[in-house]
C-alpha cells in the first residue's frame, strides 16, 4: 500500500515536470534567444513630465514590456523641470542602463548629457520632441509636417475657396519648443502659397489652458472677423475652444489642433464640435513603436551609439467630423491597463 | 535701502503708491483706447476683466496673509492639487458635491497645517509655504491624483461647470466670483475684529501680542482663509477650460500674484493696504496684458515688460514702505 503511494506519487511528479516542459514553447529558433537577451536587462524612461495622456501612454507600453520580457523598467519623473531632467540623465549616464528613452522638453536642452549617454555606450531614444541630438532611434512626429497639414486645413476652412478672409491666429506653446520651431515656419510657408491668408495674431501660452482661455478671449475681441485659429496642442487648445465657445462663435471659428489622440482631449472635442480638426500622433501607436524599438535595441545593441540616428516618424491621422471613426482615438485608462 | 527709505520720506503724502498706479493704469487705458479701436469696446473691457478675475481672486488670498505680515507660496499648488482631486473623484461617480467637499476640506486642511507650522514651530511663512507648496503637491499627486491632467467630464452640463464659464446678464462669471470674493474680504479686513487683528499683527507684531491679539490663532486662520480662498478661485479656472492642470503648481503664477499684490500697493512689511490695493494691481497687469496682446507684441517681449514693472513696484514699495527697524524680525521679507 505505501509502495503504490510512493510509485503514484512519483508518477505524479514526473508527469508535473512533463506538464511543464509542455507548457514551455519548443525552440522556433529565435523566440527563446531573443527572449533571453532582453531579460534582466535594464530600461530607463525620463518623460518631460509623469502624468498626462502622452507620457502615460508611451510608459503603459514599456510597463507590459517588462513584467513579461522581464527587463527592468526605470522612471524618473522630472516633473516639468529641465534641470531635474538633467539630474536625472547625468545619474542615469553612471548607472549605465541598456537603453535610454529621453522625451526632450526643448530643443537643444539635453544635447549634451545625450552625447555623454552615447559616449559612455549607452542606447539612446528619443520621444515626439525631435531635438539637436536624436540619440539611435527617434520616435515621433514630424512636426513641420504637422504644421503643414494644419495650415492646409486652415487654408480649406479660410482661403479664399471658402469665401473667408484668411484671418488666422496662432496660439502657440513654448516657443523653444520643436512643436513651435518646426510648426510656426511650416505654417507660414504653406500660407506664402496663398496669399489671402493673414496671421492676425501669433501668441504663446506656455502648454497653459487657462492662459491660452485669457489670450484667445482678447483675440476674439480684437479681431471680430477672425476665421480660425491654429493651435499647437490639444490639452492647451481646451482652453481655446472654452474661450471660442464663451464668444459664442464655435463652429464659426475654425479650430485646428494637433496632439496625442486621446480620446478625452481628441475625438471628444472634436464630436462636440470644439476642434474642427485634429491632426493626431496617435500616441498609442508611439508606445507601440517604442515597445517594438526597446525590444529590438535590447536585443541587438546598436555597435557605436549616437553614430547614425534611425528615424521613426509617426504616420499621422487628420480627425474631423467626416473622419471620426470609431476607434480613431483611444483611451487612457484602457491603455493603462491593457497596454498599447 | 537707505537712501530708498530716505527718499520715502520726502514723498508727497497724498501720492500713495495706489494712487500712482491708479493713474497710471488710467493712462494706459487712454492711450490704448486711442490707439487701439479695438481696445475700447465695452465687450473686450469685460474679456480684461475675466481674464485677470482668477489672478485678483489669488491676490485677494495672498494679500490676507501679507497684511498680516506672511506670505502663502502655496496657494497655487494647493488650488491645483485640490480642485483637480474634485474632478477626478467626479469623474470616478462620486456625488459632486460630496466631490467638493473633499477638495475643499484638503485645500483648507493644507492652509491649516500651513498655519500651525507657521504659528506654533514659529517656522517663517515664506520657507514654510515654500515647502508645503511642494509637499502638498507630492502628496497629492503620489497618493490622490491618477494624472497631472485632469478633464472636467462628469461635472459637465452641472451648476459647478457654471461657476467659471456662466453669465448673469452678460457678465462672466468668473468676474462675479471676484467681486464677491473681494467684497466679503472686504468687510472681514474692513469690519470685523479678526480682520483688525491681521492689520496690527502686520504693523507690528510684538505690539499687537502685548495688546492681547491672540496671534497663533489668528495665524491659523489666516492661512486656512486663503487656502479657502484659492480654492475658490481653482473652481474659477478648471471649469472655465473644462480641466485642471496641475502643472500650474510649477508655473510662474504665485510670482504674477505677489506682483500684483505689490503693485497694487500693499506693503510687503505688512500692516498695510485693503482688497481695493489687490483691484487695483490686478486692473493694471489686465489692461497690461490685454493691450499687449491686441497690439500682439511678442510672448518673450511680453514678459520682459510685466518683469520691469514688477521690479519698478518693489523699489516703489521699498522707499514708500521702508522696514521699520524697530519691528522687523527674522524672517520677514
Amino acid at each position: 500500500m505505501r509502495k503504490i503511494a510512493i510509485r503514484s506519487a512519483i508518477a505524479a511528479c514526473a508527469l508535473a515536470v512533463a506538464g511543464a516542459a509542455v507548457a514551455e514553447s519548443p525552440d522556433d529558433g529565435l523566440q527563446q534567444q531573443a527572449n533571453a537577451a532582453m531579460k534582466g536587462k535594464t530600461v530607463a524612461y525620463v518623460p518631460i513630465a509623469m502624468g498626462f495622456d502622452l507620457t502615460e501612454a508611451w510608459a503603459a507600453g514599456m510597463r507590459l514590456d517588462a513584467a513579461a520580457l522581464g527587463y527592468k523598467l526605470t522612471i524618473r519623473d522630472p516633473n516639468w523641470s529641465v534641470d531635474n531632467g538633467a539630474q536625472a540623465i547625468s545619474q542615469l549616464i553612471s548607472e549605465k542602463p541598456d537603453v535610454l528613452v529621453v522625451h526632450p522638453p526643448e530643443i537643444q536642452a539635453y544635447t549634451r548629457l545625450l552625447q555623454q549617454a552615447a559616449a559612455a555606450g549607452i542606447p539612446v531614444i528619443t520621444m515626439n520632441l525631435k531635438s539637436e541630438a536624436n540619440g539611435d532611434i527617434y520616435i515621433g512626429a514630424d512636426w513641420y509636417d504637422i504644421g503643414v497639414k494644419q495650415a492646409e486645413a486652415m487654408v480649406k476652412a479660410c482661403g479664399k475657396d471658402a469665401g473667408k478672409n484668411g484671418q488666422v491666429a496662432v496660439m502657440q506653446g513654448v516657443l523653444t519648443n520643436p512643436t513651435s520651431q518646426f510648426g510656426i515656419q511650416a505654417v507660414q510657408d504653406t500660407f506664402k502659397k496663398h496669399p489671402e491668408m493673414k496671421i492676425v495674431s501669433n501668441q504663446a501660452a506656455d502648454w497653459d489652458a487657462s492662459k491660452a482661455h485669457a489670450i484667445t478671449a482678447t483675440v476674439l475681441k480684437a479681431n471680430p472677423d477672425l476665421c480660425g485659429i491654429i493651435g499647437f496642442w490639444d490639452n492647451m487648445d481646451v482652453g481655446t475652444a472654452a474661450a471660442v465657445k464663451e464668444a459664442g462663435k464655435t463652429g464659426q471659428i475654425a479650430l485646428i489642433t494637433s496632439g496625442g489622440g486621446n480620446q478625452a482631449s481628441a475625438c471628444d472635442n472634436v464630436a462636440n464640435g470644439n476642434f474642427s480638426t485634429y491632426i493626431s500622433y496617435d500616441a498609442k501607436g508611439q508606445a507601440r513603436d517604442l515597445m517594438m524599438a526597446v525590444r529590438s535595441v535590447l536585443q541587438q545593441k546598436p555597435a557605436n551609439p549616437g553614430e547614425k540616428a534611425i528615424g521613426l516618424y509617426t504616420p499621422l491621422r487628420t480627425i474631423s467630423k467626416d473622419t471620426l471613426y470609431n476607434g480613431a482615438c483611444w483611451n487612457l485608462d484602457d491603455v493603462k491597463k491593457y497596454g498599447p | 535701502m537707505s537712501a530708498l527709505a530716505s527718499l520715502g520720506g520726502v514723498w508727497p503724502r497724498k501720492f500713495n503708491q495706489e494712487r500712482i498706479v491708479v493713474v497710471i493704469t488710467c493712462g494706459l487705458v487712454v492711450l490704448f483706447s486711442l490707439w487701439l479701436p479695438s481696445f475700447r469696446t465695452a465687450s473686450n473691457l469685460i474679456a480684461l476683466v475675466q481674464n485677470v478675475s482668477i489672478l485678483g481672486i489669488l491676490g485677494v488670498a495672498m494679500a490676507l496673509t501679507i497684511i498680516a505680515r506672511g506670505i502663502d507660496l502655496s496657494i497655487v499648488a494647493n488650488m491645483a492639487v485640490s480642485v483637480a482631486w474634485v474632478l477626478q473623484l467626479s469623474n470616478h461617480g462620486v456625488d459632486l458635491p460630496i466631490a467638493i467637499a473633499a477638495g475643499f476640506a484638503l485645500a483648507v486642511g493644507i492652509g491649516l497645517i500651513n498655519g500651525l507650522v507657521i504659528a506654533y514651530l514659529e517656522i517663517p511663512a515664506i520657507f514654510a509655504t515654500l515647502a508645503m507648496a511642494s509637499a502638498a503637491y507630492g502628496f497629492v499627486r503620489a497618493f490622490l491624483l491618477q494624472d497631472n491632467l485632469v478633464y472636467l467630464k462628469a461635472a459637465e452640463g452641472t451648476w459647478f461647470k457654471w461657476v467659471g464659464s456662466g453669465q448673469i446678464f452678460g457678465v462672466p462669471s468668473p468676474v462675479i466670483a471676484l467681486v464677491v470674493v473681494a467684497f466679503f474680504a472686504f468687510l472681514a479686513l474692513r469690519f470685523t475684529v479678526p480682520g483688525r487683528f491681521l492689520y496690527a499683527m502686520g504693523d507690528n507684531p510684538a505690539a499687537a501680542r502685548t495688546a492681547g491679539t491672540p496671534m497663533r490663532p489668528m495665524i491659523v486662520l489666516q492661512y486656512g482663509c486663503a487656502a479657502a480662498i484659492s480654492f475658490v478661485a481653482g473652481v474659477v479656472m478648471a471649469t472655465a477650460v473644462d480641466s485642471m492642470e496641475t502643472r500650474v503648481a510649477r508655473s510662474n503664477l504665485v510670482y504674477d500674484i505677489i506682483l500684483v499684490v505689490v503693485i497694487g500697493g500693499i506693503g510687503l512689511s505688512g500692516g498695510k493696504g485693503s482688497v481695493r490695493n489687490v483691484l487695483v494691481g490686478t486692473m493694471l497687469i489686465g489692461v497690461l496684458l490685454n493691450g499687449m496682446t491686441i497690439m500682439d507684441v511678442p510672448y518673450t517681449l511680453q514678459n520682459i515688460v510685466k518683469s520691469f514693472i514688477l521690479l519698478a513696484a518693489i523699489i516703489v514699495d521699498a522707499a514708500m514702505n521702508p522696514r521699520d527697524e524697530q519691528t522687523s524680525q527674522q524672517g520677514d521679507i
